[in-house]
C-alpha cells in the first residue's frame, strides 16, 4: 500500500428533501487498497458511496454541501464531466445487471460507447477484463451467449469485468456478494484481493466479517455519520468509540 | 343445495361467456374465410379491378394502396410516437406534463375514425391541397397516422416502462450518456413491445375505412405517387357492396384482410412472448 | 488521462435531443388541437346558426344554402343513442362474464385459446364485421321478423359483438389486478368460488369495468361501418327494434362525399355534437377509473 490518498472526501452532508442522509463526511480514501463501509441499514453507506460517482445525481431533490477531491479538483461541482467521471470511478451494484446481451457485448459495452470499433482492440479489451475479473476459463467459449444465462456469481464477475474494461481508477462496490451464494461469495473475495493491486476499492458491506477479511481500512457508518474511521485490525479489536464497539461485537445490527 | 346448483349454474353460465365469445370469432372469420379463400388466387392478387361493377377481377391495386396509406401513416406515426414515449418515460417525472400528455393520447384514441375523416378532409385534403394532391394516398396516410399514433404511443411507453431500472443504472455507471444508454440499452431491450406497437398501429391502418373514406378519393387505378387517389381494400369492400353488391370480391378481399389481421395477431403474441422472455434471460 | 470538466459540444447535443423528443411527446396534444379546430370552425358557425332546433327538430331535409334546407337531427342523435345503448346492454354483460371466465375459472389451454382470439376480434376490420352483418345477421332478422332487415336489432348484434375485445381486455386487466388475499380471505372463509366473484372480486374490479364499458360505449356511439351497411339509414324515429335508424357516424359518412355548402357544414356540426358525446363519455371514463371501491 503506498499511502497515497486517491480520494479525499471533506465536510460531506447530503440531504434527501428535508431528510439529511449524510452528515460531515470526512475520510480519506488510500490508492490502491480495500476500504471496507460497514454499518446498520439505512445509515448512509450506499448513498455515500453513490456521491462518488455522483450517481445520487439521479435522484430528485438530492442537495449537498462539502467537496470531493479526486484528481486534483472537486467533483461535486457543477462544471464536473459526470460522465468522463464515471469512466474513473466505476460500481458494481448488489444485485447483478448485465445487460440482456451477449457476454462479448456486455463487456465491451464501456469501450463501444466511448468510441473504439476496431473488432480486434475490443476482443483484447474483452480478454483482458474478463481475465481480470476471474471469469474467462469460465466464458471464452461463450462469449456470444446471452449473459443472462450465467449464474448469479458469474453475472456479478461478469459487471466487473465490464467496469474493467472502461479502465477505472477506482471501483466502488455496493455489497457486491449479498446476492450471492458463499461459494461465489469467496470467489468475489479473491478477486479484490488481487483487484486491489492495481485498482482502489471502496466496498460497502453488511458483512462484518467480510470486511475483516478483505479490507485495510474500515469505517462505520451510523445515521449518516461516520463514527469511526481506521485500519481494518484497529476498528475490528479495539474499536475506540463505543458505537462501534457495539455494532462489531453483534450489540445490535 | 340450492346454494349449490346456483353455483353450478353460475359457473356453467362463465364459461357459457368463454366459449360464446369463440364462436363468434370462430363463426364470423369461418364465414368469411370460407367463402372468401377460393377466390383468392394469384391472379385474384395480381390483377387490377375491373371497370365499373366488372366482377371477376383482381384487387391489386386495392392492395397497393392500402400497403401505400399504412406505410404513409407509419413514417409519420413511428418516429412521433416512439420519440414521445422515450421522452415521457426517460426524461421526465410522473409529472403534470406527462398526465396531459397520456390523457391526450388516451382522448385522440377515442376520437371517432369518422371525425378523423371530417379533420382530414378540411386539412389535407382542402386546406394543404397544395402539398398533398387533393383526396390522395398521402392525405388519407396522414389522417391515419393520428389512429395509429396513440396505439403505439401508449405501447411503447408500457415497453420502456417495462425495461428494469438497473440497466439504465449500469449503462450510465460505465460512463454512458442518457441518450447512449437510451439507444445501446433501454430500446434494444424494449425492440420487441416498440415493435408490437407498431404492428398493432399497422393493424388498425389496414382495417380502417371512415377516416379514408373522405381523404383517399376511392380511385381504382394503382397510385403511382403519393399525391395520386387510391382504393385500399377496406375501401373497396365498401363500394362494391353498396354500389355493385358484388358480394364474391368482396368475400375474396375481406379474406385477405382476415389473413392479415390473423398473422398480425399471431406476430404480435409471438413477440410479447419473446420479450417478457428475454427480460427473464431465457 | 481523462479531463473532468464539462463538455459543451456533448450537453448540448443531449439538450436539443431532449427538445426533439419533447416535440414529439406533444404532438398528441397538438393533434387534438388540430382536430378540434377545424372541425369545430366548420361545425360551431351552422350550430350557432341552427339553433336549439337543429338538435330537437325531426326533419332532416339538407341543401345546398342554409335557408332551403330543414335541419333537425334529432332522430339521428336517437339513432345513436339507441344502437349504443343495446349494443352496451348486450355486450356489457357477455363481455364482463367472459372476462370473469378468463381471469378466474378458464384452464391454462382454453385461456391460451381465448386471449388471442380476442385480440382477433379486435383486429377485424370494422367493413369486414358490417360485411358479416350484412349477409348473414341481416337477412335472418329480415326471415323471421319481416322488414328490411336493416334494422336497430342488426346494429345491436354487431355492435356487441364490436366492443367484447374492449370490455373483455380491460375488465380482464382490471380483474387480474384484484390482490390475491382478497379472494383468498373469502374462499378461505367457506365461500364458494361464485360467491367470492360476486363478492369480492366483481366489486374490487368495479372501477375497472366500469371504465370498460364507457370505453365501449364509445367505441360503439363511434363506429361507422359496420352501422352504415346494417342500420338501414333513414333519418326517422325507429318504430321497432326491426325498423331502420340512422347514427350520427352513418349519417356523416353517407353524405359527406355529395354534401355541400350548408349540408357540409350541417355535416360537421353532426361531428361537433358527436365529439361531445365522446368527450362526456372520455370524462366519465376517467371519473370511474379513479374512484376507489370501498367494500
Amino acid at each position: 500500500m503506498s499511502g497515497e490518498i486517491e480520494i479525499s472526501i471533506k465536510n460531506l452532508n447530503l440531504w434527501f428533501g428535508n431528510f439529511q442522509a449524510l452528515k460531515n463526511i470526512n475520510i480519506d480514501i488510500p490508492k490502491n487498497a480495500v476500504t471496507a463501509l460497514i454499518g446498520p441499514s439505512g445509515c448512509g453507506k450506499s448513498t455515500f458511496i453513490k456521491t462518488l460517482d455522483r450517481m445520487n445525481d439521479l435522484v430528485d431533490n438530492v442537495k449537498f454541501t462539502g467537496e470531493i477531491i479526486y484528481k486534483g479538483r472537486n467533483i461535486l461541482d457543477s462544471d464536473t464531466d459526470v460522465v468522463e467521471l464515471r469512466k474513473e470511478i466505476g460500481m458494481v451494484f448488489q444485485k447483478p445487471n448485465p445487460f440482456p446481451k451477449s457476454i462479448f457485448d456486455n463487456v465491451v459495452y464501456g469501450p463501444r460507447v466511448h468510441g473504439i470499433r476496431d473488432k480486434k482492440t475490443l476482443h483484447e479489451i474483452a480478454e483482458r477484463s474478463l481475465k481480470g475479473a476471474a471469469i474467462w476459463d469460465e466464458v471464452k467459449d461463450r462469449l456470444g451467449e446471452s449473459a443472462l444465462r450465467l449464474s448469479g456469481g458469474q453475472q456479478q464477475r461478469l459487471c466487473i469485468a465490464r467496469l474493467l474494461a472502461v479502465e477505472p481508477d477506482v471501483l466502488l462496490m455496493d455489497e457486491p456478494a449479498s446476492a450471492l451464494d458463499p461459494i461465489a461469495t469467496s470467489k468475489i473475495e479473491d478477486l479484490l484481493y488481487e483487484l486491489k493491486k492495481d485498482y482502489t476499492i471502496v466496498i460497502v458491506t453488511h458483512n462484518m466479517q467480510q470486511a475483516a477479511r478483505v479490507s485495510s481500512r474500515t469505517a462505520f457508518f451510523w445515521l449518516g455519520e461516520m463514527v469511526e474511521y481506521a485500519p481494518t485490525i484497529d476498528l475490528f479489536e479495539r474499536p475506540q468509540n463505543k458505537r462501534t464497539e457495539d455494532y462489531v461485537t453483534g450489540k445490535f445490527g | 343445495m340450492a346454494a349449490k346448483r346456483r353455483e353450478t349454474a353460475a359457473i356453467g353460465l362463465l364459461w357459457g361467456a368463454g366459449i360464446a365469445t369463440l364462436v363468434i370469432l370462430i363463426v364470423i372469420l369461418a364465414y368469411i374465410l370460407v367463402n372468401g379463400l377460393p377466390l383468392i388466387s394469384w391472379h385474384f392478387l395480381t390483377a387490377n379491378p375491373g371497370v365499373r361493377g366488372q366482377t371477376g377481377t383482381g384487387i391489386y391495386s386495392t392492395i397497393v394502396a392500402t400497403v401505400a396509406v399504412t406505410g404513409v401513416a407509419l413514417l409519420v406515426a413511428a418516429p412521433l410516437s416512439v420519440g414521445g414515449a422515450i421522452y415521457l418515460n426517460e426524461y421526465t417525472k410522473e409529472n403534470l406534463l406527462r398526465k396531459v400528455i397520456r390523457q391526450a393520447a388516451e382522448v385522440l384514441a377515442g376520437i371517432p375514425s369518422i371525425i378523423i375523416g371530417l379533420f382530414g378532409f378540411l386539412f389535407f385534403v382542402i386546406y394543404l391541397r397544395p402539398y398533398t394532391g387533393g383526396w390522395s394516398v398521402l392525405s388519407g396516410g396522414l389522417a391515419l397516422a393520428f389512429m395509429v399514433l396513440p396505439i403505439s404511443l401508449r405501447i411503447s411507453e408500457e415497453a420502456l416502462k417495462a425495461v428494469p431500472a438497473e440497466l439504465r443504472e449500469g449503462s450510465l455507471g460505465l460512463g454512458a450518456t442518457k441518450w447512449q444508454s437510451i439507444t445501446t440499452v433501454v430500446i434494444p431491450t424494449a425492440l420487441p413491445g416498440i415493435i408490437t406497437g407498431l404492428i398493432l398501429g399497422a393493424g388498425r391502418a389496414i382495417g380502417e375505412t371512415a377516416a379514408i373514406l373522405l381523404t383517399v378519393g376511392g380511385a381504382l387505378s394503382v397510385p403511382h405517387s403519393l399525391h395520386d387517389p387510391a382504393c385500399p381494400m377496406t375501401l373497396y369492400i365498401y363500394n362494391i357492396l353498396t354500389e355493385y353488391n358484388d358480394t364474391r370480391t368482396a368475400y375474396g378481399t375481406a379474406a385477405v384482410l382476415i389473413i392479415v389481421i390473423l398473422a398480425i395477431t399471431f406476430t404480435t403474441d409471438y413477440l410479447m412472448n419473446r420479450y417478457t422472455r428475454k427480460l427473464k434471460g431465457l | 488521462m481523462r479531463a473532468l470538466r464539462r463538455s459543451r459540444t456533448r450537453d448540448a447535443r443531449e439538450r436539443f435531443i431532449q427538445l426533439i423528443l419533447l416535440v414529439c411527446a406533444i404532438s398528441s396534444i397538438f393533434a387534438i388541437f388540430l382536430i378540434i379546430v377545424f372541425v369545430f370552425s366548420q361545425g360551431v358557425p351552422f350550430l350557432a346558426e341552427a339553433g336549439l332546433p337543429f338538435l330537437t327538430g325531426s326533419v332532416w331535409l339538407p341543401a345546398d344554402s342554409f335557408a332551403a334546407g330543414t335541419w333537425g337531427i334529432f332522430p339521428i342523435i336517437l339513432g345513436s343513442l339507441i344502437v349504443t345503448l343495446g349494443a352496451v346492454a348486450i355486450g356489457a354483460p357477455l363481455g364482463i362474464a367472459c372476462a370473469v371466465f378468463l381471469a378466474e375459472i378458464a384452464p391454462p389451454a382454453i385461456r391460451r385459446m381465448l386471449v388471442p382470439s380476442v385480440s382477433a376480434l379486435a383486429g377485424v376490420p370494422s367493413v369486414v364485421y358490417g360485411f358479416f352483418a350484412l349477409l348473414v345477421i341481416v337477412p335472418w332478422i329480415r326471415g323471421e321478423f319481416g322488414g328490411f332487415g336493416t334494422s336497430v336489432l342488426a346494429c345491436w348484434i354487431i355492435l356487441s359483438i364490436m366492443i367484447l375485445p374492449t370490455i373483455i381486455s380491460i375488465s380482464t386487466d382490471a380483474m387480474r389486478a384484484v390482490p390475491r388475499e382478497y379472494k383468498e380471505g373469502s374462499l378461505a372463509m367457506g365461500a364458494t368460488r361464485w360467491q367470492t366473484i360476486r363478492s369480492v372480486l366483481i366489486p374490487a374490479a368495479s372501477s375497472g369495468i366500469i371504465t370498460s364499458v364507457i370505453l365501449g360505449m364509445g367505441r360503439a356511439i363511434g363506429e361507422t361501418m359496420a352501422v352504415l351497411l346494417v342500420a338501414g339509414n333513414s333519418v326517422t324515429i325507429p318504430g321497432s327494434i326491426f325498423a331502420p335508424v340512422s347514427t350520427l357516424t352513418a349519417q356523416i359518412a353517407l353524405e359527406m362525399n355529395y354534401a355541400t355548402g350548408a349540408h357540409q357544414q350541417a355535416l360537421f356540426a353532426m361531428g361537433v355534437v358527436l365529439f361531445v358525446f365522446i368527450m362526456i363519455l372520455t370524462g366519465l371514463a376517467n371519473l370511474a377509473s379513479r374512484r376507489r371501491v370501498t367494500f
